[in-house]
């Protein structure tokens, strides 16, 4: 029935520890997998190749962007790195030496024992003292700026010691309103000057609103309100204070800043509570729903409604008010004085420093400019790098080598002089002119081959050449493009009356052939010499408003032109030949556009912007014929 | 303005008013094309040749620290080093048996080594040796194979050579740090980058140039060229361009991070390209050529600006640009070294503010109008020997011939059977991992 298993047979019946290690070993061995064979001696060396070429073309490629950078850049000054001729101070180059000879020895223990400066600066210690210390006249003065400068410390002091001490609950609360109305002025300033800042400063101001509502500060369940409650009935102080604590509480509902209880000052700063103060009530917010109110209907109206409701709050406030401005105003005075003091020194200072300080100052807006003209400098340069297309061809990409030229014309002949250069201008240059044929020829040749329709276009004109004239670009308009192809007029031998139906049909709306009438007349009113009109009113005769030269003096300077000699296309009455190219001009025009331009514009106008000095001022003219390459040997 | 000349000229001030000053085209034209006759009337490039050598110099070494001093090795084993400013041999060594194969100056600029047939490396003072004292080099390295060039590292005392494997050597010690091997071929030149100093690259006459990582100690990555380079030399502001003087008359300006194809192919040299340095701004370089020239290429393109030659020069072998980017030094088969302005047309010396001003006024004028048929043709006139400018001509046609051909086979073939392969890709075989 059941099958036998080897390995059950060759199990003992109670398993040995020997043979046990042998199966496990067995088991082990069949597990591991076999050793993939080594690579090859060529393979392996191949592999160390590639890595290394990789990392090695990487670490290279981090110049790339220098490389980039340095051939965009308007002007290269060699050497890269100016090396800075560094002054070795005396000490260390004479470090070195020593006295040798027993003269030379005895010397500097004369020098040494008298205490003699060996080095640069040849000044004694005591030298050295004196000259740091100040001139008498000098320390005395600062001496009695000192003095009253703590004179006038321990007036101050002992005044607001003194205002502190003042226990009175109105002169505080006066004062409290007085800092507001004084911080309200400010923001009302603030308005004026920067409605922006004002209107930051509201809302950090409607931040802390929100703050102090989420504290439930004024409601009736603080430790001093619950005492005050218990001492409400007996007492007519407490009653009130009550009251206007809740007072409080409505006001802060109704989106009214409101101080902070006087029971508790200091936590706060002053000037807080003075800014909290500050905002906004809704005109005509006193009844409204708190919470239906939103913004302030207008900054502008504010300061007014703060300040009657203030009025109201604290009658019979004027005086005190008068007493805290007069105090403000000595605190002023006092302020003023102290900075009179340092203007003073500062301007003593000065000049006694003499052209050193003045030298400073002057140095400072110098300072700024060169700063200024750094960051424009900074700003400018980067722009540049990206406007500046090069006409090089950047990074790896590969510069056309089709486009290129020869860039030497290699003769026999040796041209020394000017005339010879002149001449060789005159010289006529038949390579040139054989080359672009053939380049014309395999243009044609790789049209056949492109498409089977490539015969009509072989036979078709070449390509329209846009002409770039010298003139043109002189007159400052570019000059139209002269359309060799012409209008011819479809004729059909075999066609018939239906072919020309249908033509005339197509054709119903324009008229071609009236349309080329009137251009060729055009183009031969266009040709005609105009009359030079030479007459200057008030010569000879009575000039002015509303009187005009006479007929004679017209007919005497207004200049009829010899007739232009008859047209080309004279008694060709399908076609228009255009006069305007001038053969002996075209010799020293442009004829292609040359490579690193797109377009024909582009190159009139690099042509059209004069660079030298008749034209431009003295820093431009530097700047546009900055070399590109500057080198300081 | 106010003259600086004269005190009692007081300022007048201009009226820029453009309806006042008409005609600027017309008149900008004018001065640039007086400008452009005149930067060729002007143009004497060749200022004096440094003879003295026996036999053709076959190597040169710039100063690293001094402008005015250059090392020179000729093909009899010496060594002669020049002031330039004076215009003398200051100082001559018998360095080697054989040819001097290459030299490089320390970059302290204390000592320079020399590699020789005579398979020895050598170390030189500077200074020439005081009274009575014996010339003798500071160290000499007995190799078993021939030295072909040396390079020097740019911060480290460390030197490659170059011969059958490129060799990386302390200066310390005689036996090479490391060789770096990759085919068996003999290696014509070695170059350490100067910017990650820890590159190497140089080429081998199987018409291969490898890339080194010195700090692996393993060859990145090799390109095979149609034909063999002579010569390379790294960009010294950009450090992962260089450029290869081929066999094929044309240099190479390779990216060494895409080498599939080279970034521009400079072609003008109607003959092998033997030597190719950079200027020290990066933007331009020279080459020597066997066709008895020297030729300047700006980085960026394809056919050079300036040619040099004079009737005596024969094979140029090797050329230098110095450091202050002002001259030109070239090498020659007839035991010259020539010292040529690298702008044939600069005013040497000081240059008053004014003149300065004019001269690149007048620079920016050319600039500007340099596309202008007469203008163009003015600047771009140079004399040639008879000998260039008649292979130029045959090569021209050559090429024309070539071009045509292929243009016939492609019409005569299936449409896409015969794909247009750009100039770059042309000369490339095979780039190996």
């Amino acid at each position: 029935g059941e099958k036998l298993v080897l390995s059950e047979l060759l199990r003992p019946i109670r398993p040995k520890s020997t043979l046990s290690s042998v199966k496990k070993e067995l088991t082990r061995v069949k597990q591991k997998k076999a050793v993939e064979l080594p690579l090859s001696k060529e393979e392996a060396k191949r592999v160390v190749r590639e890595a290394a070429y990789v990392r090695t073309s990487k670490d290279v490629g981090k110049w790339q962007q220098v490389v980039l950078q340095n051939r965009r850049a308007e002007q290269l000054v060699f050497p890269l790195k100016q090396e800075i001729a560094t002054v070795v101070p005396l000490e260390q180059v004479a470090s070195a030496w020593k006295a040798r000879t027993p003269l030379e020895q005895e010397i500097f223990g004369l020098l040494h024992k008298t205490q003699q400066p060996i080095t640069d600066p040849l000044l004694t210690p005591e030298e050295t003292a004196s000259l740091q210390a100040m001139s008498l006249e000098e320390a005395r003065q600062r001496r009695a700026e000192l003095q009253k400068a703590r004179v006038v410390q321990s007036y101050y002091e002992a005044k607001a010691r003194r205002e502190k001490k003042i226990k009175s609950k109105k002169y505080h609360r006066v004062l409290k309103k007085s800092k507001r109305r004084k911080a309200l002025k400010e923001f009302e300033l603030l308005h004026k000057s920067d409605p922006e800042a004002a209107l930051a400063r509201l809302e950090e101001l409607e931040q802390l609103r929100m703050q102090e509502r989420m504290s439930l500060k004024h409601q009736n369940k603080g430790k001093w309100a619950r005492s005050r409650a218990i001492m409400a009935k007996y007492d007519l102080e407490a009653r009130k204070a009550m009251q206007e604590q809740l007072a409080k509480n409505k006001e802060l509902m109704q989106k009214v800043r409101v101080e902070l209880p006087e029971e508790e000052p200091g936590d706060v700063p002053e000037e807080d509570l003075t800014s909290v103060t500050v905002p906004t009530i809704p005109a005509g917010a006193s009844g409204a729903n708190p919470w239906m109110l939103g913004k302030p209907s207008g900054p502008a109206e504010e300061p007014e409604v703060q300040e009657g409701l203030g009025d109201v709050a604290v009658p019979g406030a004027a005086e005190s008010k008068e007493e805290m401005e007069e105090e403000e105003e000595e605190v002023s005075e006092e302020e003023a004085l102290l900075q009179d003091f340092a203007q003073k020194r500062h301007a003593r200072q000065q000049r006694a420093g003499g052209p050193e300080g003045q030298g400073e100052e002057l140095a400072a807006p110098g300072g700024a400019d060169e700063m200024e003209a750094v960051s424009e400098l900074r700003g400018d340069s980067p722009i540049h790098a990206v406007c500046a297309e090069e006409p090089a061809s950047l990074g790896t990409e590969q510069p056309p080598q089709a486009q290129e030229e020869i860039l030497l014309s290699e003769q026999l002949g040796r041209a020394r002089t000017m005339e010879d250069g002149e001449a060789l201008a005159s010289e006529e240059r038949v390579e040139e002119q054989e080359k672009p044929a053939a380049a014309r020829a395999e243009e044609r040749v790789r049209q056949q081959e492109e498409g089977r329709a490539g015969d009509r276009r072989a036979k078709k004109p070449p390509a329209k050449k846009k002409i770039i004239s010298l003139q043109a670009v002189l007159a400052g308009k570019c000059q139209e493009v002269q359309c060799p192809s012409l209008p011819v007029v479809v004729e059909e031998e075999e066609g018939g009356v239906d072919q020309r139906g249908v033509i005339t049909e197509a054709f119903a709306g324009d008229d071609v052939v009236a349309d080329f009438r009137r251009e060729k007349r055009k183009a031969e009113q266009a040709g005609k010499p105009q009359p030079v009109n030479l007459v200057l009113p008030g010569w000879g005769e009575w000039g002015g408003t509303g009187l005009k030269p006479s007929a004679k003096k017209i007919k005497r300077f207004l200049l009829k032109p010899p007739p232009a000699p008859p047209r080309k296309d004279q008694h060709l009455p399908h076609v228009i030949v255009s006069e305007q190219r001038n053969i002996h001009a075209a010799a020293h025009q442009v004829s292609e556009l040359p490579f690193p331009f797109e377009r024909h514009q582009q190159f009139e106008q690099s042509i059209r912007t004069p660079v030298g000095p008749t034209w431009n001022t003295q820093r431009a003219f530097q700047k546009l014929t900055a070399p590109r390459v500057v080198t300081r040997a | 303005w106010v003259s600086n000349v004269c005190v009692t000229l007081t300022a007048v001030p201009r009226n820029y008013d453009p309806a006042l000053h008409p005609f600027e085209v017309p008149r900008e034209y004018t001065r640039a094309l007086n400008a452009t006759k005149l930067e060729r009337v002007f143009a004497k490039p060749f200022l004096s040749s440094l003879d003295g050598h026996r036999d053709g110099v076959n190597c040169m070494a710039k100063h690293p620290k001094s402008l005015s001093t250059v090392l020179s090795g000729a093909c009899d084993g010496e060594v002669k080093i020049w002031n330039l400013t004076k215009r003398q041999c200051i100082h001559t060594i018998q360095a080697h048996e054989g040819f001097v194969r290459g030299m490089c100056a320390r970059f302290c600029g204390t000592s320079f080594f020399t590699v020789g047939d005579d398979k020895t490396v050598k170390q030189w003072k500077m200074e020439s040796p005081e009274y009575g004292e014996e010339e003798e080099p500071i160290h000499t390295i007995l190799g078993k194979t021939v030295y072909t060039g040396i390079d020097h590292h740019w911060k480290e005392a460390v030197f490659a050579t170059c011969g059958h494997q490129v060799d990386i050597w302390d200066e310390q010690r005689t036996s090479p740090m490391c060789s770096l091997t990759w085919g068996f071929d003999s290696i014509s030149s070695v170059k350490f980058n100067p910017i990650e100093t820890y590159l190497l690259g140089s080429c081998a006459s199987d018409r291969n140039i490898v890339l080194y990582d010195m700090r692996k100690s393993t060859p990145l990555k090799k390109v095979i060229l149609n034909m063999r380079t002579n010569t390379l030399c790294w960009n010294p502001m950009e450090a992962f361009i260089f450029t290869a003087a081929n066999e094929d008359y044309n240099l190479y300006t390779f990216d060494m991070r895409f080498l599939e194809s080279p970034v521009t192919v400079h072609m003008d040299h109607v003959s092998a390209v033997l030597d190719v340095d950079y200027s020290p701004t990066g933007k331009e370089f020279v080459s020597a050529s066997f066709d008895k020239s020297v030729r300047i290429f700006p980085v960026d393109k394809g056919h050079s600006r300036e040619v040099y030659h004079t009737k005596r020069m024969q094979h140029v072998i090797t050329v230098k640009w110095t450091s202050d980017s002002k001259y030109i030094l070239c090498g020659s088969d007839e035991m010259n070294i020539r010292l040529w302005k690298a702008n044939a047309s600069e005013k040497l010396g000081v240059l008053a503010p004014r003149e300065k001003a004019a001269m690149n006024y007048n620079q920016k004028l050319k600039e500007k109008f340099q596309y202008h048929p007469q203008i163009r043709r003015i600047a771009q006139h140079r004399h040639l020997p008879k000998s260039i400018f008649c292979q130029i001509k045959e090569q021209r046609i050559m090429r024309e011939a070539r071009r045509r051909k292929e243009l016939n086979r492609r019409k005569h073939s299936k449409p896409g059977s015969m794909p247009f392969v750009s100039e770059r890709k042309k000369h490339i075989v095979a780039v190996v991992k």
